[in-house]
Formats: structure tokens, sequence, C-alpha cells
């Protein structure tokens, strides 16, 4: 199918500033979708608010625009109700890790079969460049004007150490490696976190002093490198990307539908 | 069962009657005192191929019950006054999304942490303006379990019927309580199943195109239509409007579907109202109370009487205008500061003439305080 096949067109042009990172997830997940062939009646994608969440309207599936950091939340219901569907839950960096943290981490826990997209600019775009927790300290941003002394998330580390059962992390600059990895995550039996670095040249671009899109996109080559690569023995801040995690564990929904055979045994 | 007699607590009458309405999926967060309603329904719906979430709180428990509600189930969460504030975003999103759903709130005292396992009935302004924004709520609430039975099933009906979420406002002395139960035959009390879509697959779904009734056929999220489902103002395909007309005629839609079926949503019960002086209006479990005192003073001659509200909100304010206006004085018995004492007076023709019997000191209002207000107000003296 054509990508187009996969958007609402009629509610083009999209909101997303020139230069913004989040479109090319958008046309990952599309090239994901048609490399696993899955049809449209089978996805459901849940987002929560911010920019990035935006991504559910654009999108010709069941998609479910919910409130600020609830994404998950909402999944669960859809999911653990009809586990033949597939879930798709894009996020913010605010929106997942900050007001819906403690929904991020237990989703991880559970190991319910979805794949969480944090799409991560560091900043809250949408109410126009406040902070978030991923902006890391010593950035700049409208609500820290003298300088961020909040440190960052780190969302692989999290969201390992809270049980997901797949763990990227990508970039909006490799377009290739993108589908693949949204690929697996989407076949991975489980909660699979995707990481993905995206520009945000209107506010933390332009707060922090990154230069033009252009620019930021190429320091997201320039300060990224693949897991365990020379390149990060010899230069400790470079950000690892590729898969961190992948393990087997009992499915949420599966693990479900034991206790049910097992409260009917018992009847 | 049905026709089975149980001895049962109010949490019990209430997971009762929302397996008769047909509960399929139910998440919550455990909270005194609502915990009972998870408890039994942990064991009870695996038994049926329901689903059962303990979450991770109440505002992830209010979402997972939306989600499921989407895909056609009927669903139900239940806490009390603490989580039901932290549900109140959740809330907010089911009356913009038209999703249908359930919330239990047995109330204890408040505000904040307040009386964990003291009865209080605080949270009826709670249930009505909880939420941010112009809107309609249903919140219904009961005295005995056999109508605890009775009103969860009217509560998943009015929830299908109007596409709303409807609040059960019980309160702890009711959940706790224990008394008999029948449990209705099957069929016994008809049940109203979702409104579903008539349009065929391929052919393009208006999933929010009222009918001229002005209820929404809806299809089931995950089936043949894909459509956008969105908590800011939506036009007909579920899509973000900022149109004025869109906006203008949304919250009109909101407020209508519900203020203009006051009538088919109110219910009630009335005891000894026809010649009575003196009218108490109550509900819930200062409505046992209530019922309690009226009956002992009949039984000395005073010309008393009780009108019990078994619909809170929308308030029926035709049928409390209608029934009080025999009646000399009005007495609002309830525990909390004067809840529902504001709206009885906007609805009566003779608001000096209302008076509150309260108590909010944790302890369920006896037949005894309210004899007392009762003589203060004649004149009498206690």
């Amino acid at each position: 199918m054509p990508a187009r096949d996969y958007i609402r067109e009629r509610f083009f042009p999209h909101m997303w500033c020139p230069g913004c990172g989040h479109g090319i997830v958008l046309n990952g997940l599309v090239h994901a979708i048609e490399n696993i062939g899955l049809k449209k009646n089978d996805i459901v994608m849940v987002s929560g608010i911010g920019c990035s969440s935006r991504i559910a309207g654009y999108m010709d599936f069941h998609t479910l625009h919910t409130i600020h950091g609830r994404a998950l939340a909402f999944a669960i219901g859809v999911k653990m109700s009809r586990p033949d569907l597939t879930l798709l839950v894009p996020m913010g960096d605010g929106d997942a890790l900050s007001i819906g943290g403690n929904h991020f981490i237990h989703a991880c826990r559970r190991n319910i079969d979805m794949t969480a997209i944090v799409m991560n600019n560091r900043v809250y775009g949408m109410t126009g460049g406040q902070y978030s927790p991923l902006s890391g300290h010593g950035t700049m941003a409208t609500t820290a004007p003298y300088t961020n002394i909040d440190q960052a998330f780190d969302i692989v580390s999290m969201a390992t150490a809270a049980g997901a059962t797949f763990v990227a992390r990508a970039t909006a600059y490799h377009v290739q490696q993108l589908p693949n990895i949204l690929e697996e995550a989407i076949r991975h039996k489980g909660f699979s976190v995707v990481e993905v670095m995206t520009p945000c040249p209107t506010y933390f671009g332009r707060k922090n002093k990154e230069g033009s899109a252009v620019n930021m996109m190429d320091n997201l080559k320039t300060r990224t490198t693949p897991i365990g690569s020379k390149a990060k023995q010899e230069n400790p801040s470079l950000i690892e990307r590729g898969v961190f995690v992948k393990k087997e564990l009992p499915e949420y929904c599966a693990e479900y539908q034991r206790i049910v055979e097992q409260a009917m045994k018992g009847k | 069962m049905g026709g089975e007699l149980r001895f049962v607590q109010g949490n019990e009458a209430c997971v009762e009657g929302a397996m008769y309405a047909g509960l399929d999926f139910f998440a919550g967060y455990p909270i005194t005192p609502s915990t009972e309603i998870a408890e039994l329904l942990a064991s009870r719906l695996p038994l049926k191929g329901g689903k059962f979430l303990q979450m991770e709180d109440e505002i992830a428990s209010i979402c997972a019950i939306i989600g499921a509600s989407l895909t056609g189930n009927k669903v139900m969460t239940a806490t009390s006054g603490p989580g039901f504030s932290l549900m109140q975003e959740g809330l907010g999103y089911a009356i913009m999304a038209e999703i249908p759903c359930v919330i239990v709130d047995v109330q204890r005292g408040g505000p904040s942490t307040g009386l964990p396992t003291k009865v209080s009935q605080g949270d009826v302004n709670q249930a009505r303006w909880g939420v941010h924004g112009d809107h309609a709520i249903v919140a219904l609430t009961a005295s005995n379990h056999q109508d605890v039975f009775s009103i969860t099933v009217d509560a998943f009906n009015f929830s299908e019927t109007y596409r709303t979420p409807v609040i059960l406002l019980f309160d702890e002395v009711i959940g706790h309580m224990r008394e008999r139960l029948k449990i209705p035959e099957p069929g016994e009390i008809p049940l109203v199943e979702r409104l579903k879509t008539s349009v065929k697959e391929g052919v393009d779904y208006h999933p929010y195109l009222q009918r001229e009734d002005g209820r929404l056929p809806m299809s089931d999220f995950g089936g043949v239509h894909r459509y956008n489902v969105t908590g800011l103002f939506h036009d007909m395909w579920g899509f973000p409007s900022e149109k004025p007309s869109v906006v203008h005629e949304l919250m009109r839609h909101l407020v209508d579907k519900i203020d203009h079926h006051v009538d088919k949503m109110a219910r009630y019960r009335e005891y000894f109202i026809e010649d009575a002086e003196m009218l108490l209006i109550s509900y819930g479990s200062s409505a046992r109370s209530a019922l309690h005192m009226v009956t002992d003073r009949r039984q000395h001659g005073e010309r008393v009487g009780l009108l019990e509200l078994q619909t809170l909100w929308p308030f029926p304010a035709a049928v409390v205008r209608e029934k009080t206006r025999n009646a000399r004085y009005v007495v609002v018995v309830e525990m909390n500061m004067g809840q529902m004492l504001q709206p009885v007076k906007a609805a009566v023709e003779k608001p000096e003439r209302v008076f509150l019997a309260n108590r909010v000191d944790g302890v369920l209002i006896t037949p005894a305080d309210i004899l007392n207000i009762l003589r203060l107000i004649q004149g009498k003296g206690v």
C-alpha cells in the first residue's frame, strides 16, 4: 500500500512546525506497519496531549486522543478487552515521563503487549517551550530563563529498570534504522518502548542555540552512536542507539486469560 | 442466581446489580470504604470471561474503563472521595467523548484523607461540579440494599441510553451495613444494551452525528469503522474543531441530552407525603433515619412525611416542587453542610420554609437528632 493510504489526507496539512521531527516518526511508523503487513482495522493508536499526540489524528487507524499523560492507561483498557488488536501509543517526553510517569513505569512492569513510542524533543512544545524532564541540567527554557537545574531522566534506563521487555532508542535522523526498530518493537510480544530523539528547532533549538533545523538534525548524527561502538568507548558522552533490551516474559493479556480459564474450571 | 435470598453488604449489593446489568470490565484502586467492590469483582468477573484490573491509581482506573467501554463493554470503577477527586479528569473526558461508564463513590468524611472509615455525604457537589467546564451529570443513590441493586442496574441503563458516565453516590453506612437482598430473576429488571450503528463496513460512519432523538449509535472501537475520539471539542467525525457553531452545538447537546430527560431519570420514594405538614427530604443512609423517625411520629399522630431522593443529579426540581407544595416546613436531612439544601431551596415555592437537619461528625444522623431539630423548627425546644 502506498504511504498515503495510511494517513487521513483530509486533515492535512499537519500542525507541526517546519523542521519538527514528529513527521519523520509518522513516516517511520507507516513503513514499519507496511513491512509487517498489518491491516488498518487491526491497529489502535492511543495518544495523550502535546505536539506528538496529534499524530493519532493524522493516521487512518482506530485513533484515541486522550488526556495529558494517560494514554497508556486508556490503551490498557482497550488492549485488555481486545487482545487481538495491535496497540501503538505515541507520546511526548513530558507526556510520557512527567505527568504520565507513573502510568509509564507500571505499564512497563505489567508487560502488556503494546508499543510505546516516546518522541523525545526535550521540551514542552505545544505550550511554548518550557523545560521537560528530558531537557537536562544546564539547558534553557521559557521556565528556566537563567538555567535548568533539573537532571534529566534516561528513558532507556528507566524503561529497563521498570521491566519493559523491549527497549530501544532511535533518532529522527537515522531514517533507515527508525522503521526497522519500530517494526521489531511492534512484532515483540510484550511491552515495547522506543525512544525517538526528535528535534524541536522552534523551541528547544532556539532557546539552546542549536542553530537551524538542519543543524539539529546533524547533531542527532554526531551526538549518537550504535550500541557498543568503538566511538562510544572513545567518547562516553555519545548517546547510544539501537535495541538495548529484548527478552521474553509472560504477557499480561495471555496471563489474564489463564486466570479466566482457572476461574471457569473451578466453577 | 435469580430469586436467591442473600444477606449482604451494600457494596456487595452493588456488585450483584452490576453483574445483573451485564458488567464486563472493572478497573480500580483500593480505597476504604469501597474496596469490597473491587475484591468481589476480582473473583466474580473471570467466571464469566470478564476482566478485572487493579491499576496504579484512580486516574488510570477510570482511563482504563473508558478504553474498555469504547470497544463495546459495560464497565465500572469504584472508589471513595479522595479517589473520586483523582477521577475527575477522566470523568470529564467520558462526558466530552460520550462514553458510557459507571463510577461508584462510596462516600467517607472529607476533605482530604478525612475520615476514611466514617460516613459522610460530602461528595454530592463534587459529583455535580468536580469536573471543570460546563456539563450535565447523572448521580444516583439509594438507602437500602434492594434499592442499591436496582439503582445500580438503572445506572448502567442510563449510561447506555444517554452515552454518559453515571455516578453511584453511596456512603459508608450503606456500603458496609448488612441486610437482606433478593436477587431479581433474569428479565425482571429490563436492561438497556448499547445502541449500535447500522452503517455498513466501507460506508462513511460519523461517530458523533446524532439521530433525531439526540442519541448516538456507536460502532465498537477496533471494529469495522475507523474513527477518532478526543476530549477536544469535535465535529461529527470526532475530529478536533474550534469552529464556534460546532463548539456551541456540542455544548448544548452534552447538556440537553441529560437536562431534557430529568423526568425519565427521576427516581424517588415517598412516605406519608399526602397530608404532611412537616416534609423531610433525604437520601442514602440518612434517609433510613428519616424514615424511622417519620414512621415513629406517625404513630403519635404527627403529620410528618418523607421524600427520599434516589436521583440527585440531574436534580428533580419539578418533583420536589410538587411534593413540597402542601408542606408547612421542609427539612433536608443530610450528612454534609447542606449540599442538597441549596437545590431544594431553589426548587420550592417558599425557600424560607426550608431547613437543614445535618450531622458532620462521621456518625450516622439518628432519628432522635432529626426529631430534636424538628422541635426547634416548631419552636417547641428540645
